[in-house]
């Protein structure tokens, strides 16, 4: 069911038709359809193994579909045709849903791994670190709440703190499209309200896919927006919150209420 | 909060001072007759090791992989200057690994090899091209760890079953001695000698402070970084590939300048220099001096050298092989730093002892006693 048409007025950042990815012979993703607007904040759940974060891979180009097709800003590149940092320097960052931060660099110094720029040997060697991106690093640690750990190394963060980190790596990045699997696993209450916070913050600037399984944090960043479920590596149905949990079929799902031969 | 830790933080002026100890002091006491020529020889000797387990350090220390075939450089630059050396001996004889196949000209490959200057360009030439295509291969099908060594190690032990044939014209196992002179400078000369000994030091101090450098800018950030989590590098838009084969061909080079340095100073170089046990022996120094620090694997090859000389002469001769291996393996268990993570681990164990003593002084009247600290 999908509910998004292709004469769709404006152009899609991220396009997916037809995926399919299978493991030895488990479909992990299914006939995938998944339509992305620029600036949009999409939350996207499921239960354990529907397919959500072997739909990051594919879009990141961890792994490559056996059919389908992935494009890019209306068309203009195909992501199955690039590599991970060609993908990435498009302007699509990842957040894993293990924190993946370099420990035993200092927070700082992971931050400025991932600033914009070139991404060249002779730009490492021989490139300064201007201002500018001084004072974008400090912006940043002030964002992440992570200003007077700036020189400690990553490794020693709590896990939350790694969490925070590793979307502070994706703001300094300046991605356009920004993929967040399970920022609230292993968060304290308080600490997932304020995740949702800041995903919230950089709604709009940035365009957002958010995994998650809490149906609280997913009502608190959603607000209304379009939340898609996946089921069996498909997209069972698309709609706001209030909508998706209340259809029938997710609750099936989910809940396993009624089974399918009855 | 702002602390390094003590395995990165330089040392500067212990540098300076070893590096003056190194290019001045040791020369002026050679030349006053405190040092003898044999001494000076062996140190000769060391430095070139030393320079050798910098390269590798660079490669598995900072960037995470680990070659086992770094011998085969180092041989290479061996081979590009003992080609030159061989070509300055004069005379119209041919060296016998020729005369005896027949040849009574030299084949045209040694002829440009009578430049000096051109021989010192084969020595970056050939490793570093054997490195760019081995490494293209490697890391564009993305060979990691254990496959990696195994393939380096391959890939040496190929090489010299190459060199050990006689029709490669490379001198078969005798490989090429009887050297005579190096830019004219005869080689038997205390006065030449003294001269490669102190452009083995520079050298290891250049390759010191190149290093040095190399780590400490972004481009080592991303080389550790790689190290550590090499996917997640990936995800910040880094072509790893061209990072790893940057390094490898970098560290190849240096390891070729170090062979060809050896050479003239133990006058022979022959293929068993690429021997399996050659590589892994620099990978033991490496591990023993504290990987990732530079210094550390150049302190690793000079100590375990000198243990070397003395202990395979003699008694202990039959058991070299075992104190090398122990020592490695202690190393390995009690060690992880090395010999350079020594001080910090002795302090760390110190400051245990302190607490604890300072623990028992007070016995538990409350927990919270301020007392601690008088």
């Amino acid at each position: 069911m999908i509910q998004e048409s292709p004469m769709h007025q404006k152009p899609f950042l991220l396009a997916a038709e037809g995926l399919t990815r299978s493991f030895d012979g488990f479909k992990a993703i299914n006939d995938l359809n998944f339509y992305l607007d620029e600036g949009e904040l999409r939350t996207v759940i499921g239960p354990n193994g529907a397919g959500k974060t072997t739909f990051l891979d594919l879009i990141t180009g961890r792994t490559k579909p056996d059919v389908g097709s992935l494009k890019w800003d209306d068309g203009k590149h195909d992501l199955l045709k690039m590599n991970e940092y060609e993908i990435y320097r498009l302007g699509i960052g990842r957040k894993f849903q293990t924190p993946t931060v370099y420990n035993d660099h200092t927070v700082t110094e992971n931050l400025v791994l991932s600033l914009a720029g070139s991404r060249g040997i002779w730009h490492s060697l021989f490139g300064k670190i201007t201002s500018q991106q001084k004072d974008r690093i400090a912006e940043i640690l002030k964002i992440i709440k992570l200003s007077d750990s700036a020189y400690r190394k990553a490794g020693i963060l709590a896990h939350g703190q790694k969490q925070w980190l590793e979307i502070g790596m994706l703001l300094a990045q300046e991605a356009r499209l920004l993929l967040v699997d399970e920022p609230a696993a292993g968060m304290t209450d308080e600490e997932t309200y304020r995740t949702g916070e800041l995903l919230l913050s950089l709604a709009g600037k940035h365009t957002i896919i958010v995994i998650e399984h809490d149906m609280t944090f997913v009502r608190q960043i959603s607000q209304g927006r379009k939340v898609t479920v996946l089921h069996q590596g498909h997209v069972l149905c698309e709609g706001p919150v209030d909508q998706v949990q209340s259809d029938e079929r997710v609750i099936e799902v989910y809940l396993g209420r009624k089974s399918k031969a009855a | 909060m702002n602390k390094q830790p003590i395995t990165s933080r330089v040392h500067l002026p212990i540098l300076i001072a070893t590096a003056i100890i190194l290019l001045v002091v040791v020369p002026v006491l050679h030349r006053c007759g405190i040092i003898s020529d044999f001494t000076l020889g062996n140190w000769g000797k060391y430095l070139c090791y030393g320079i050798l387990a910098i390269s590798i350090d660079l490669l598995w220390g900072y960037t995470g992989l680990l070659c086992l075939g770094q011998a085969l450089f180092f041989t290479l630059g061996g081979y590009m200057m003992g080609m030159y050396l061989m070509r300055s001996i004069g005379g119209k004889a041919m060296p016998t690994f020729l005369s005896m196949r027949g040849f009574t000209e030299w084949p045209s490959f040694f002829l440009p090899f009578s430049s000096f200057p051109f021989a010192m360009l084969m020595m970056v030439v050939v490793p570093g091209l054997l490195a760019l295509g081995f490494g293209f291969l490697a890391f564009r099908s993305r060979i990691k760890g254990v496959y990696f060594s195994i393939l380096t190690q391959a890939l040496t032990y190929g090489a010299a079953l190459l060199f050990f044939r006689n029709e490669m014209l490379m001198g078969g196992n005798n490989g090429f001695t009887d050297f005579r002179t190096l830019l004219g400078f005869d080689l038997r000369d205390i006065g030449t000698k003294r001269s490669l000994y102190i452009a083995t030091a520079l050298l290891l101090i250049g390759v010191v402070a190149l290093c040095k450098w190399l780590t400490g800018s972004r481009f080592g950030l991303i080389q550790r970084a790689i190290r550590d989590s090499e996917n997640r590098v990936l995800f910040s838009g880094y072509a790893t590939a061209n990072y790893k084969l940057f390094v490898f061909v970098i560290s190849a080079v240096i390891a070729s300048f170090a062979g060809a340095l050896f050479v003239p100073q133990v006058g022979i170089i022959n293929p068993s220099e690429m021997d399996t046990s050659k590589s892994l022996e620099a990978v033991v120094w490496v591990a023993l001096g504290g990987r990732g620090t530079i210094i550390g694997p150049v302190l690793g090859a000079i100590s375990v050298n000198a243990l070397k000389s003395w202990a395979s002469s003699g008694a202990t001769a039959d058991f070299w092989p075992m104190i090398l291996g122990g020592s490695f393996v202690l190393v390995v268990l009690f060690m992880p730093k090395g010999i350079v993570g020594l001080p910090a681990q002795i302090q760390g164990v110190l400051a245990r002892l302190k607490k604890k003593k300072e623990e028992e002084e007070i016995p538990a009247i409350s927990e919270k006693s301020p007392a601690t600290d008088p």
